[in-house]
This record gives structure tokens, sequence and C-alpha cells, in this order.
């Protein structure tokens, strides 16, 4: 194994392959990020029984560096009551996990380069994957701040929002995680992409059971604020959500954070439970065969974000929390669990499960008794209301939430 | 520490060097700034600081715990916090809250220094370096040592931890909730309310002036302009309309 964080020293050749990787992948994710935008309107286009753009270079393929070219030479606006450090910080934290979380992406195999092995990917640091979750967790800065620095309130309300629900599915995500950390014994990326080889069947969406893939496709759907969990940008309310108030180059930043967002967080579904550039094949292409199955996972998936966004309509924001909090993390736990089970013996896995089945019952009555209960309350409210003028009924339901209200 | 080190390369020099001017900027930031979002985000790169001296040190997992816990959950914790409850104002350092609250906090910081210095240097404190031997262990990497430490020889101090931290979220649960308004006719909150402001009348007018008003008032101030008082942008709009 390499020594990504070059703890023991760097030669120069170590450092120029170092370097070379960097580059390669920045340009990779750049040029995805260009080619998934332009993919994403083709493809909605066609959809919606459109052509889409078709101007800028055959297909329309150029229209996003358009697009760019035109962000970079529009005026830069800032708001008067902005914080403006904070303000032009935002930008930067929100595509920087974007660009960061990709380097622990195995892209391909191992390659010899002038003696020296070298992985196809940027690095492989001892805590992988914990790399993901420390990177997601700062992703939350980047859209809180540049809603809250605007000094206007529809971008804060945006952040609110979105950083509620990201700080929300993060929990999903990360149970999800653990149940293929379990399986591959190894944090690191490169180890659990090994461990997946040879058979589809090693894959971690069939060894860990099905669940937890699932449950990380909608985490994961959730964290990028994709459609249909898209509310932190609900246009009929918040108008553009946390980038309400940016323009020019600095809108163009987050832009490209929540494409480039969405392609890394393609790959990392297809190398934590998808075999990562594991595939069956041309093995005369040696290197770059591994690269070409990598490549075709992910736009599968980028294609299945395009098609929820043009299929599904946006959800309430209570049912986003309900899924979240009330399934999604009981699933998962309770998965989690049902896995070191078996990881320890049969026996071990059934006491788990059948100790699930009654737990499974309580929740679901715990959440019959608190819906009946908001119902009722609901009903009272309104008979209450029915009873009163019309005109003040507003100001009422405002101050019914006093505590104070109660005891005069 | 690597600075005195024979063995400490130039990478591992720079690092440490870069990461602790991090580190030192940051927490002067958050005692510094006036601001209480600029602090916490000085916070948070004082963290990262750490983070990357950890990694450093080949404590990689204790860096990924870091980031994830301090900077990803309780800072944002902190934003939240100030962000909702609007105390993001700049504070003047000038007055002071509690009197000789400066002095205390100087000797308290010369005390914390003093035994980091002693901590530092050996072993006196608690005789040993580590309790469950060397962290790195061949070629397996620390988090499957730490692992095994906890889960084993250290069971139950986790679990006691884990069972407080559990007992805090139900204390601060039980705490936050209000106390159950009684469902019914009679005591509903409504004629009370009504109660509380008045004849009927004046509280149609306040209705008028719901959220809807203090919407559009809340923007007019936001001008950024003093004269936010009724009477004064009248007289430049008569002026204006003079000249």
């Amino acid at each position: 194994m390499g020594d990504p964080l070059f703890i023991h020293g760097v030669d120069l050749a170590v450092f120029v392959i170092a370097v070379v990787k960097v580059v390669v992948a920045f340009v990779v994710l750049l040029v995805s990020v260009m080619l998934m935008i332009w993919f994403e309107r083709k493809v909605i286009s066609d959809m919606q029984n459109r052509i889409g753009p078709n101007r800028a270079g055959p297909f329309g393929i150029l229209q996003t560096l358009a697009d760019g070219i035109k962000l970079f030479f529009k005026e830069d606006l800032m708001p008067t009551n902005a914080d403006r450090v904070v303000f032009k910080l935002a930008p930067y934290l929100a595509l920087l996990p974007a660009l960061l979380i990709f380097t622990i992406v195995p892209v391909g195999g191992v390659v010899t380069i002038a003696h020296h092995t070298v992985e196809l990917q940027v690095a492989d640091p001892a805590i992988g994957i914990l790399f993901l979750l420390a990177l997601s967790s700062v992703a939350v800065y980047g859209t809180m701040l540049a809603g809250w620095s605007s000094g206007s309130k529809y971008p804060l309300l945006g952040a609110v929002r979105a950083s509620a629900q990201m700080i929300s599915y993060e929990a999903a995500m990360g149970l999800s995680i653990v149940a293929v950390v379990l399986e591959s014994h190894s944090l690191s990326t490169r180890t659990i992409v090994d461990l997946q080889a040879s058979s589809v069947l090693h894959w971690n969406v069939f060894r860990t059971g099905v669940i937890p893939f699932l449950i990380f496709v909608v985490a994961v759907t959730a964290e990028l604020q994709r459609p249909p969990f898209d509310l932190s940008e609900g246009e009929q309310e918040l108008v553009g959500g946390f980038h309400t108030e940016y323009s020019s180059l600095r809108f163009a930043l987050f832009f490209l954070a929540e494409f480039m967002n969405t392609i890394t967080m393609s790959a990392i579904i297809v190398t934590l439970f998808l075999g990562g550039p594991d595939g069956p094949g041309f093995h005369f292409l040696r290197w770059l065969w591994p690269i070409l199955w990598f490549a075709g996972k992910t736009v599968v998936f980028l294609y299945g974000y395009v098609w929820v966004r043009a299929s599904l309509p946006r959800m309430r924001y209570d049912q986003l929390m309900d899924i979240g909090w009330k399934l999604l993390i009981p699933l998962s736990l309770a998965w989690l669990l049902i896995i070191a089970a078996i990881e320890q013996s049969r026996l071990w896995g059934v006491a788990i499960l059948v100790a699930c089945v009654p737990i499974y019952f309580l929740l679901q009555r715990s959440r019959q008794v608190s819906r009946r209960r908001a119902e009722m309350q609901a009903v009272e409210t309104e008979r209450a209301r029915s009873r009163k003028d019309p005109r003040s009924v507003l100001f009422d339901s405002l101050l019914a939430d006093e505590p104070a209200g109660g005891e005069h | 520490m690597h600075l005195f080190l024979a063995s400490a390369t130039l990478p591992d020099t720079i690092t440490f060097a870069i990461a602790a001017a991090i580190c030192i900027v940051g927490s002067l930031g958050v005692v510094v700034s006036t601001h209480p979002v600029h602090s916490a985000l000085m916070l948070v790169m004082t963290l990262f600081g750490v983070a990357v001296l950890f990694v450093e040190e080949n404590a990689q997992f204790l860096a990924a715990v870091q980031v994830i816990v301090y900077a990803g959950a309780i800072v944002v914790l902190f934003l939240f916090v100030i962000m909702l409850l609007g105390v993001d104002r700049a504070e003047s350092i000038a007055a002071d809250p509690l009197r000789g609250q400066r002095l205390t906090a100087l000797l308290l910081g010369l005390l914390v220094l003093a035994e980091v210095v002693l901590l530092g240097r050996g072993r006196w404190p608690t005789g040993a370096h580590s309790t469950a031997g060397a962290l790195n262990q061949g070629t397996k990497p620390n988090v499957n040592v730490l692992g095994t430490s906890i889960f084993t020889t250290f069971l139950l101090p986790f679990e006691i931890t884990s069972a407080l931290l559990v007992i805090a979220i139900v204390g601060a649960v039980v705490l936050a909730r209000r106390p159950r308004r009684p469902v019914g006719g009679a005591s509903s909150p409504i004629p009370s309310a009504k109660g509380l402001t008045g004849p009927p009348e004046a509280e149609g007018d306040d209705t008028d002036r719901g959220p809807l008003q203090m919407g559009v008032e809340d923007l007019e101030d936001s001008d950024g302009l003093e004269a936010g008082r009724p009477g004064v942008p009248a007289t430049h709009g008569q002026e204006g309309s003079k000249s």
C-alpha cells in the first residue's frame, strides 16, 4: 500500500506522480461537470419533448462553457446587508468538499509507471471513507454561511432548510456506510473495492443485503439536495434558496459545486456498493477497462438522478423529515445490528432479527399515537377557530404558542 | 515537538509549521473577533489545524473524528443557535460582563499552559505514554488497534460514557418540552389570549398589522438608512419634490 500522506517523506518521482494525479483528477472533474450539466439539460428536454441546448458546439455540448463565460463576465453584486467576508468565503466552502471527496474514489486498478506502483486514485488515506463523512459535514458550512451572510430572508430560510436536511440525512448515510465497512473490515476505499472484485455476487450491494444500498442512495439524494428532495430551493417559496443573492462567478461556483457533488456522490455509490472499477470482460484493454467500467456505472447513476428530477414532484418538508428520521435511521440501524450479528453467527442473526420485530411494532404504535394526537389537536383548534371572528384568527394562532397565555 | 526531533523530515516540519500557524491564528481569532459567527468560523479553522496535527502524529482516526464531531456537528450547532436566536450582532469588547473576568481568564489560561508544558515534557502525570500499547502495530492502521482497545479493555467506560450521552439527550428533550396545553373548549388558550390583548377592536387592528405588514416594515428598515422612523423619510421626500 502506498503512503498517501507522505508520512515517511517524499522523493521526486512520488512528488511528480502525486501532482499529475491531482491535476488529472481536477481537470477530469471539471470537464465531467461540464458534460453533466449538458447531459442533464439534454435528457430532461428529451423527456419533456423539447430539443434543449443545440447552439454552442455539436449537439450544444459547449453550452455549459458558454454559460460559464457569460456568468464570469456578469456584474458581481453584493447585498448591502451582507457580511462581506463570509459572503465571499461561502462559495469556496461549498466547492472544496466536492473537489476533495473525489480524491478517495478509486477510478481504476493499479498500474506501474517507471517502477512505481500507482493506484488510480488521488489518495488512499487510512481513514478512507471517514474522509467522506468529514467532508460532507464541512459541506454544510458552504450552504449555511451562504444563506446567513446574504443578510436577507429567503436565503436564510433556504439555508436553514438545507442544513437541517443535510445533517438529518448524514446519520442514515453514515449508518449504511458502517454496514459496508463491517463487511470489508476496512475503512480504506481501495480495500473496499478490492474485496468486491472478481464476481458480481461479491459486490457490497449483495453482501450487505440490498437495504443499505437503497438507504444510501436515498440519503445521498437528500444530501445533494437533488429532486425530489430539493426543498431548499423551492422556487415557489424561497426564490432560489440559499444562493438567491449570489450572482456572477460566485453563483457559478455554487452551480459547479452542486453538479460536482452529484458526480462525486455517484462515484462514491459505485465505489461502496457496486464494486468500483470491477467488472467482467475484455482484459486486453488492460488498465483502461476498469476505468471504463467505473465511468459506465457512474453514468447510470447520473442518468438516474436526471430521470428522478424529470419525473418526481418535490416532497413536503415534514414528509422529508419523516422519511429521514422515522424510516431510514431506524431501518439502517436495525439492519446494521442484523449484519453485525450474522457476522458473529447465524443464531445471533436470527435472535436480533426476532428482537427487531417487537421494536418495529412499538415504533409503529408510537407513530400512530402521535399522529392521532396531532389530528385531535388540529380538530380542537379548528373548532375553536370556527367560534371566533375570522379577522382575529391569525393573531390568536400567533399567540396560542405563548406558554404564559394559559395562566390568565 | 517535531521541530526538536532529529527524525523530523522537511515535509513534516513544514506541515507542522503551517498547521500550528493556522491553530494560533484561529484561536486568536476566536477571542478577538467581535462577531459571534466569525468567532465560530475561526474555531472551525483552529479545529482543522488541530486535525492536521493529529494526522501528522499518525492519529488519522482522531483527525477524522475531530472534523466530523467538532467541525461537523458541534460548531454547526453553535451556528444554528447564533443564527436562529438572532444574536448575530457585533459586540463591543470594551464592556466587561463580569468583574475581574479578564484577570481570571488570564490566570486560568496560564495554569492550562503550565499543565500542557508539564504533560508535554514527560511522563510525570500518568507515568506512562499509552495505556493500550503502541497505536501502530505493523501494517494495521491504528483504527483497528483503537477499536479493539475500546471494545475489549475499555468496554465498560465506553458504554458508561454513551449512557451518559443518552441521559443528557433525554434530559434536554424533557427540559425543552413545553407542558402540554389542556385540550378542550373551556380551557383552550384563545379566550385568555383575548384577555391579554384588550378589547376586540384593538385586536382587529393588530391583526391587520400582522406578519405581512411587519415584513414590509422590515424591508424598509433594511435599506440601511438610519432614517427608519416614519417622520424622517417624509421630509426627505418633500425636499426632493421642492428641488
